[in-house]
């Protein structure tokens, strides 16, 4: 089978999820589409179970930080379809103060770790995660420290600014 | 002399004991720890701990220019450095839109694939090593040594490569860089032959390895498991295959798989791969004798750093040069997901860019971190013994691991 184009992806889970879903963007021609926490566990397990879409391999689950939105914290899935090799990335965006978002666990067992990895540094909670523990930092530490409060280096220095090239 | 009890594998134990395995243990060969449950030899259950030597790359990436986060990849996968290298390189250049002239792709093919060689190298010997079998691993060292003397040609160091720049290579291929990949190529063929033919068939090994940690196909890809050890399970998902990068497409290979992804699965699979390596390597050298020979990266003046001599006597060349060290070139604003297929598995790179000099966010999809979650689980009911080959076999990597 061949390469699922975007726009069959897009009007198959629109619908299947009418209003839920929508598209992000499509750069170098990947396809990126957002849903909220309430859907994702549907959206998942569909584009995993679906007949035709089979997107049954977990490539990776990430997050990001977004000091200046609403919604700040985004948890990112990347799936693969191996049967049609078509890669498809899920988005949803939690608030800072309400970071919970339901587990994949339940459809992959590889999204144990990556949760727990994205919890270490993200500070994302997964219901329903069989051992949501830190994993690659100490276990004492009160911090989730891949968001963007943490500057990596000495906030006092100034060698480094921008003002010094020009900008 | 009274008779000591002597326990067999079948006698109840009342308790079980406690086995701290790591985190540096002569058998891991790296920092890992797994707290086991042990019933006399075998494993009830175990808990992997990690993140003994993690450094923070990706956050260390977000404050550094592109060209700077290519010696963080290094330190990834360190037994396979230039695939991490070129992996990031590529990511930067489909974010940039640059495409590579065919030159640079078959030198960046031929240098990838050494170090697939040089990984499996490392992977399948140390395996025998952890068999009881050293003198396959002292044999093999020699060839990765053949390799490392070509990394040395091309970019200088050996381990840590930092090998080849965004946009193309920072040198040319000499003449004895070639000479020394043609002369490789020459005694490898005879070297893994030997190497074959000592472990292949050999009745201790196949015994210890055969049946060993089996995993189903349905097993390997719900821990979403890649690279030689989800074909050892019957499944041909090679990224090569699937989504050419570099003009993968131009080549002719296969894909070996195994059938029960037991180790001795695994070890057959790593083999072939290498021998397909250097089908490939063989190819890319006739390929790039119909190229122009003076084409070592492409026309990007605006990513690629000119050369020295052109910066002290060419104004463009200044300004480029200054342009790019400053990190005042526009980027597009994009998120990028690239991945090439490591020597362990899919190396993914996720890279999502605010048209700053350093990315807004970057993610590596490290496939050692992603397959090592199988290995408590899997490790329950196995003995000790086993589950030591097992984690060889599964060849992970601290570095890659932990990033």
């Amino acid at each position: 089978m061949g390469k699922i184009a975007n726009e069959v992806l897009i009007k198959k889970l629109a619908d299947k999820f009418p209003g839920q879903i929508t598209e992000s963007n499509q750069d170098y021609g990947l396809l990126s589409v957002e849903t909220s926490r309430e859907q994702i566990t549907g959206v998942l397990s569909y584009l995993k179970t679906d007949s035709e879409l089979k997107f049954t391999f977990l490539t990776d689950i990430t997050s990001v930080h977004y000091p200046e939105q609403e919604k700040q914290i985004g948890v990112i899935y990347h799936l693969h379809s191996l049967t049609t090799n078509t890669r498809i990335r899920v988005k949803v965006f939690l608030s800072a103060d309400d970071v919970h978002i339901p587990t994949a666990t339940t459809l992959w067992d590889g999204a144990n770790w990556m949760e727990r990895e994205t919890f270490d540094f993200y500070g994302v909670i997964f219901d329903g995660h069989p051992d949501l523990r830190r994993i690659l930092n100490v276990d004492d530490m009160t911090v989730f420290p891949m968001r963007k409060e943490f500057p990596l280096e000495d906030p006092n220095r100034i060698d480094k600014k921008d003002y010094f090239f020009g900008r | 002399m009274h008779n000591h009890p002597v326990y067999t594998d079948n006698d109840p134990q009342t308790e079980y004991s406690t086995l701290n395995l790591g985190p540096t243990h002569p058998a891991t060969h790296g920092v890992f720890q797994n707290v086991l449950q042990m019933d006399g030899e075998r494993i009830v259950s175990g808990v992997s701990t990690i993140g003994y030597i993690h450094r923070a790359f990706e956050k260390i990436a977000e404050h550094r220019p592109y060209y700077q986060i290519t010696p963080l990849t290094d330190r990834l996968n360190y037994c396979s450095s230039p695939i991490n290298n070129m992996g990031w390189h590529m990511t930067v250049e489909k974010l940039l839109g640059i495409t590579m002239p065919k030159r640079v792709d078959y030198m960046r093919v031929i240098i990838m694939e050494l170090a697939r060689i040089t990984d499996h190298i490392v992977c399948n010997s140390i395996l025998g090593v952890d068999t009881g079998a050293l003198t396959g691993f002292t044999y093999m060292m020699q060839y990765r040594e053949a390799v490392y003397e070509i990394y040395e040609e091309i970019c200088g160091s050996r381990l840590t490569t930092n090998i080849g720049r965004i946009g193309g290579f920072e040198r040319n291929f000499n003449k004895i860089a070639f000479d020394k990949i043609r002369n490789f190529l020459k005694i490898f063929h005879v070297g893994l032959k030997e190497f074959e033919s000592l472990f292949n068939r050999n009745r201790i090994f196949v015994d210890r390895t055969r049946g060993v940690a089996e995993v189903t196909a349905e097993a390997a890809l719900s821990y979403s498991w890649t690279g030689p050890i989800l074909r050892a399970t019957g499944v041909d998902y090679d990224v090569r295959a699937m989504e050419p990068y570099s003009s993968y497409e131009d080549f002719d290979f296969e894909i070996p798989v195994g059938d029960n992804g037991d180790v001795y699965a695994r070890f057959l699979v790593r083999n072939e791969e290498m021998w397909q390596s250097m089908r490939i390597i063989e190819q890319a050298l006739t390929k790039l004798e119909k190229e122009p020979s003076d084409i070592f990266h492409a026309d990007v003046p605006a990513f690629y750093l000119p050369p020295k001599e052109e910066v002290y006597n060419n104004m463009e060349a200044l300004i480029y040069h200054f342009k790019i060290v400053m990190g005042e070139v526009e980027t597009p604003t994009a998120e990028v997901y690239h991945a090439v297929e490591g020597a362990n598995g899919e190396l993914g790179f996720y890279l999502i860019n605010d048209g700053g000099r350093s990315p807004y966010r970057l993610h590596f999809r490290r496939p050692s971190f992603i397959n090592y979650q199988m290995y408590a689980p899997m490790s329950q009911g196995m003995l000790l013994s086993d589950a030591i080959i097992n984690m060889s076999s599964l060849n992970v990597i601290a570095g890659e691991l932990d990033a």
